[in-house]
Formats: structure tokens, C-alpha cells, sequence
């Protein structure tokens, strides 16, 4: 039997109540937090937001998240066959879902 | 709407568009230097964990002749001569620029440690230990950047299109992805430094936002693209198994420092019955490796995932220690011993051969518009050195940070250029999963427009990319909001449609077999293919012709 991991995301925005959406994603020893979070957006729910660019080799460092209320990189979280929640970085502003601002100050728009 | 207004627009923030912002700032533009992602985050050059290549040898052991010779031989007669050239000769100031920036290339004694790379003569190519040139090469020029007064830099913001008046480009409208509002920019000269097409396939060696996006911009407002065909492919791109929180292409430097022995599914040394030796050393080029590999697999002989196995297991563990320290434990946390694990490869899309046609002062045949880095093309001709990428991103963007800053006055920017483009960045279409567009498209392209290509396959990807095309439709998916993915890559992929069109047609016309482009129906190099071919875009669509290669001066 294929086993899945359950993904708990919170989604919103900053004024929205707090919510989660609840996605089961395939399970397969190797796979990082951030493949599942792609495998959301390619099979089931496109809008879901979150920031990544190098995918899985650890060098743009922006998908930085909470696991579990733990800072984790996505990319190099492993999925796990289990219930895994993920929350936006708290001290960070909130964009939407998991993403939030975390450019320094003078590299965003003013 | 937000409106900027600078001197110098540079699109992209890899090492090619950092360099070029800070020439132009130094030569006393005001400069606005924007990514797609954050600031020296996204792209290729953060990603390369490789060798930079440039004659910095000590007087007498090296010259940047040879390295052009190498260069030249390498892009199987159509390197753009004086492209190539640039890129040797200046590249050896820019590395020396680097190092007085304290990027830290790995050092022998009071010399700048060097590698022999294949297809070079020589020991050439420096780096960072461990496997951090990319990153180290990024964080330095980054801070150079910060530190050089005149640079705005602004992360989030995907260029949709550029703004012309006249035949010139007097700026650009972009998606700024944090609000998913429109942000217009104008601008006396632009710079297209958005590196190459690789998130063109499915497995690639570059960022996942290198998805052809200056090639598009560029075609849009009347530039000429050229050899579009010749995408390179890096033969041994990790496989499996599952290796996270790496560089797929870190396999490079251990052949460098260590050899490590290529082998087929039956555990043979083969790459040798392909008119190539390697034997335990790396001295194979790029395509001829492809193309073993490649070959090995479709004859049943491919390791268990359709690759080939890479051993280093006759290297003992001390030596492997020794020369990769911590990178070995970093193996480790994903299960891998060297000393006892054989890993799996297989080619992997890597680099663009071909790109934004300018001439040596990286100035497009559009006024107000130049290219540096991947995005232009012509200097690698038929296929790229190793290690010759970042030296290019450095050389031509230093280049075209001087050509931009030094572009005489007189475009002017109309805001009524700009309103069709500003209007698609807040358009709201039907729901579309563009995601799994994306996927398709990558599917088409790795399946048919891979290293080996047929008039057949070329022509079933044509069709795809046309039915890929009319379902992505004329507007974004929703309403915009912050942080849209979907809106970010609907343009994403409104770009790479037309770029895989542009390699599509290319390849197509291409009949013979050179480099990086091999044609299962046309097996062999002709001479008469020996000219470069060139794109353009027109109200009939995308129109290409041969030209003759430039002779070198």
C-alpha cells in the first residue's frame, strides 16, 4: 500500500482568520517537506503560496518555514508518512500561506 | 501604480547582472538592478558548486590565448570569435577582481589553486572550497553591490515584458510579486542578465526561475536570438538515490579532484567504445559524455533508473576526506558512503549554448537594450567549456554594465507604452492548474528536444507547445493577490513557450548533427551547417535564417 504523508498548511493572508487546509501528498523514502508542497501545487491546489527558487539544493535558503513550530528549510526537511504542520515564519511579515517577506528591508519595493 | 525611473535597468541578479550593476553604478549611472527572486538568491551562478575558468596562472604558465584556443575548439566552429575572446581576456581581470573582493579562491602556496577541467590544455579552473563557487562567488558580489552607492536593488519582481517606443527599449513592466500589482520602470538602458532556459526540463542543474525569460523579452521587443539549438546537457547530473539539499551537479568537482570511474549497468567502463577516452580520469567533453551515456542506456545497458553508475569506491576513504570534508557528511545524512556506494547519473539540462544575439559590447540590434551572461549568445558555439560559465557572467557583465552606463541620453519613456503590459500583469482569466502546464511542457521538451532531437519528435513538441499555448490562454488565472505562484507562473510560462518554439524551430532546421544538438536522422556533423542561425520575431511569427559565422579579427 502507497503510504502518504498529511500536510497541515496554514492559508491566508495577515487580516484572515487563522486556518488550515489539509492536503494528503504521496510518501516515498527521500522525499523533502518542499516535494510535497510542489506535488500540492502540481496536483490539487495551484494557489497555494510559498517561496522556493534553487529546488532542493540548499542555496537560495528561501524556503524557510515553521515544521512543527520549528524553523526548517523545506528543501532539505524530509516528508515524513505522518501528520506534519506547517506554518508561515513568525517574525517575519505574512505575505499569504507559508510565504512571507524576508528580503532585508532596502531590497523591497517602498 | 509604482513607477520607477533610473539610468541603468538590469534584469536579474545572478553573477552577470551583479556585475553589471555595479560596473554601471561605478561609472556613475544610477542603476536598478531587479529579480524574479530575492536578490542573489535566485538563478544559476548561486547554484554553481564548480571550477571558474581563466588563464590567472603565473606569468609564463598560461595566457588567455590558450584559453581561447580551447574555448574555440570546444564550440565546434561556431564560437562568435570575438564573443570568445571577450570572455577570455577580460575574464582574467574579473577573476582577479573577485579575488580582490575576497570571494577566497582555494589557494596552492601564494598561486590560486587550479583544476585541470576537460577540454582545457591546462590546469585553469579555480574555486571555492567546498563545492561553494556559486555561493561564494553570489554573497561577494552581493556585498560589493550593497556597498557601491547608486544600486536600488529589489527582489520579487518578474519582468513581463520590456517597453519600446520607436524601436527602442525605454524600459520595462514587471509583475512585483509580493503585492501582485504591476511595477513600470523606465529606463535609458536595459540589461537582460535572466541566465538561460534550463526549467525548460524536467531535471535541470540551475534554479527552478531560469525558465528562458530574457530570451522571450528580448524577441518581444524586436531583438535576434541565436543558436537556440544548442542546449547543453551535463552528462553525469545526480540520479539517484534521492539527494536533497545538494547541488545535482556536484559530481563535477569529485571527478576534478578524484577521477572516479564511469560504468554501465553491467559494472564496464564504456565510455571508450564511443570514440572517447576516461578511464579513471576526467578528460571527456561535455556532449561526447551526453552521448555515451545516452546511448549506453537506450542499448539496455543503463544502471537501474536509466543512467550510469559513478564510483569512487577504489578511492580510499581518507583521500575522499581530505578533498571534500564536509561535503562527506553531508553524502552521509542522505545515506550515501562513497568508499562503499556507487551513485547513479544521468544527463541533466545544465546551460544555453545559444541566447540574445550582441555584439562585444553586449548591445543588442535594439537601441537601449543589451544582454550579459547566459542570456546571450554565441561565445560557446556549438558547446561550452567547462567552467567557462561564470567567467562569462563576470566578463560580459562588466561589459554591459559599462556599454548601458556609457549609453547617450535621448530615448524617451511614454507611460502609454507601458499600459497593455501593466494591464496583463492585473488581467484575470479562467482557473488553470499552470503548474501542471509547466510540468507538461517539460515533459515535451526532455522527451523530444533533449540531447538527441528527430525531425518526428521535433515536430510532436511543436504541436504540444502550440496545444500547451492555447490552454494557458491570453490572461493570468484569478484575481491577483500577494504572493501568487499561479500569476507568477503563468508569465513564467508565457515566457518559456515561446523560448521552447525558438528551440523547437532551431533544431528543426538544424539537419545535421554538432555539439550539443544531435539528430538521430541527420548522425553527422555537415560543413555546410557550419553558420550560426539566427531568430527573430515578427507579425508573422518567429522567422529564422542562417548567417555566416563572424570571422575573427
Amino acid at each position: 500500500m502507497t503510504q502518504t504523508a498529511i500536510l497541515l498548511v496554514r492559508r491566508g493572508g495577515p487580516d484572515d482568520p487563522v486556518t488550515y487546509g489539509q492536503f494528503e501528498v504521496p510518501f516515498e523514502p527521500g522525499l523533502s517537506v518542499l516535494d510535497g508542497l510542489r506535488n500540492i501545487r502540481a496536483t490539487s491546489d495551484p494557489t497555494l503560496a510559498f517561496r522556493y527558487a534553487c529546488l532542493n539544493a540548499n542555496a537560495c535558503k528561501e524556503c524557510l518555514m515553521l515544521l512543527d513550530g520549528k524553523v526548517i528549510y523545506a528543501c532539505t526537511a524530509r516528508l515524513e508518512p505522518r501528520e506534519m504542520r506547517l506554518d508561515p515564519l513568525p517574525n517575519k511579515p505574512l505575505l499569504r500561506d507559508l510565504s512571507t517577506a524576508i528580503a532585508p528591508p532596502d531590497e523591497r519595493l517602498r | 501604480m509604482k513607477h520607477l525611473s533610473t539610468d541603468v535597468l538590469v534584469v536579474g541578479a545572478g553573477g552577470a547582472g551583479l556585475y553589471a550593476a555595479i560596473e554601471a553604478a561605478r561609472r556613475g549611472a544610477k542603476v536598478l538592478l531587479l529579480d524574479r527572486s530575492l536578490i542573489g538568491r535566485g538563478g544559476a551562478t548561486v547554484m554553481a558548486q564548480m571550477t571558474v575558468a581563466a588563464a590567472v596562472g603565473p606569468e609564463g604558465t598560461d595566457h588567455w590565448r590558450h584559453h581561447y584556443a580551447d574555448t574555440i575548439a570546444a564550440g565546434r566552429g561556431l564560437c562568435d570569435p570575438a564573443l570568445a575572446r571577450l570572455l577570455c581576456e577580460a575574464g582574467v581581470e574579473v577573476i582577479r577582481e573577485m579575488d580582490r573582493w575576497r570571494v577566497g579562491w582555494a589557494r596552492q602556496g601564494d598561486q590560486l589553486a587550479a583544476v585541470q577541467a576537460p577540454g582545457h590544455d591546462r590546469a585553469r579552473c579555480v574555486y571555492v572550497d567546498f563545492l561553494a563557487t556559486g555561493s561564494a562567488v553570489s554573497k561577494t558580489l552581493r556585498g560589493v553591490a550593497q556597498r557601491t552607492p547608486g544600486i536600488t536593488r529589489l527582489g520579487d519582481a518578474l519582468v513581463t515584458d520590456l517597453v519600446t517606443r520607436d524601436g527602442a527599449v525605454t524600459g520595462a513592466v514587471a509583475l512585483h510579486v509580493e503585492s501582485g500589482q504591476p511595477l513600470i520602470v523606465s529606463a535609458n538602458a536595459t540589461v537582460i542578465a535572466t541566465g538561460g532556459l534550463t526549467s525548460l526540463y524536467r531535471r535541470s542543474s540551475a534554479s527552478t526561475n531560469m525558465a528562458g525569460d530574457g530570451y522571450a523579452l528580448a524577441l518581444r521587443a524586436g531583438a535576434e536570438l541565436i543558436d537556440m539549438e544548442f542546449v547543453q546537457f551535463f552528462p553525469i547530473g545526480h540520479l539517484a538515490p534521492r539527494l536533497i539539499g545538494m547541488d545535482p551537479i556536484m559530481w563535477d568537482p569529485f571527478r576534478y579532484k578524484l577521477g572516479g570511474r564511469l560504468l554501465n549497468g553491467l559494472g564496464q567502463e564504456f565510455v571508450e567504445h564511443y570514440g572517447s577516452t576516461d578511464s579513471g580520469h576526467y578528460v571527456v567533453t561535455r556532449d561526447l559524455a551526453t552521448y555515451a551515456i545516452t546511448k549506453e542506456v537506450a542499448a539496455g545497458r543503463g544502471s537501474p533508473n536509466g543512467g550510469a553508475w559513478l564510483s569512487f569506491r577504489h578511492v580510499p576513504a581518507t583521500q575522499l576526506r581530505a578533498a571534500f570534508g564536509p561535503v562527506i557528511d553531508r553524502l552521509s545524512t542522505n545515506g550515501i558512503d562513497l568508499a562503499r556506494d556507487e551513485v547513479e547519473v544521468s544527463p541533466i539540462a545544465h546551460y544555453h549554448m545559444g541566447g540574445i544575439r550582441v555584439n562585444a559590447y553586449m548591445a543588442t540590434c535594439v537601441p537601449g537594450l543589451f544582454a550579459a551572461g547566459e542570456a546571450v549568445g554565441g561565445a560557446n558555439g556549438a558547446n561550452r567549456l567547462s567552467g567557462n560559465a561564470i567567467t562569462e557572467a563576470l566578463a560580459f557583465g562588466r561589459m554591459a554594465g559599462c556599454s548601458a552606463a556609457e549609453q547617450p541620453r535621448g530615448l524617451v519613456f511614454d507611460a502609454y507604452d507601458a499600459q497593455a503590459a501593466a494591464e496583463l500583469v492585473v488581467a484575470e482569466g479562467p482557473f488553470c492548474n499552470i503548474a501542471k502546464l509547466f510540468a507538461r511542457l517539460q515533459s515535451v521538451m526532455s522527451d523530444h528536444v533533449g540531447p538527441f532531437r528527430s525531425a518526428a519528435g521535433l515536430a510532436a513538441a511543436s504541436d504540444a507547445v502550440r496545444a500547451l499555448s492555447a490552454e494557458a490562454g491570453t490572461a493570468p488565472p484569478g484575481k491577483p493577490q500577494q504572493h501568487d505562484l499561479a500569476r507568477v507562473e503563468w508569465f513564467s510560462l508565457r515566457h518559456a513557450l515561446l523560448v521552447a518554439e525558438s528551440v523547437i524551430l532551431a533544431a528543426t532546421a538544424r539537419t545535421e548533427s554538432r555539439g550539443a544538438h544531435q539528430r538521430e536522422d541527420f548522425p553527422h556533423l555537415d560543413p555546410d551547417w557550419t553558420c550560426n542561425q539566427m531568430l527573430r520575431l515578427t507579425t508573422c511569427g518567429l522567422q529564422h535564417s542562417r548567417v555566416p559565422v563572424p570571422a575573427a579579427t
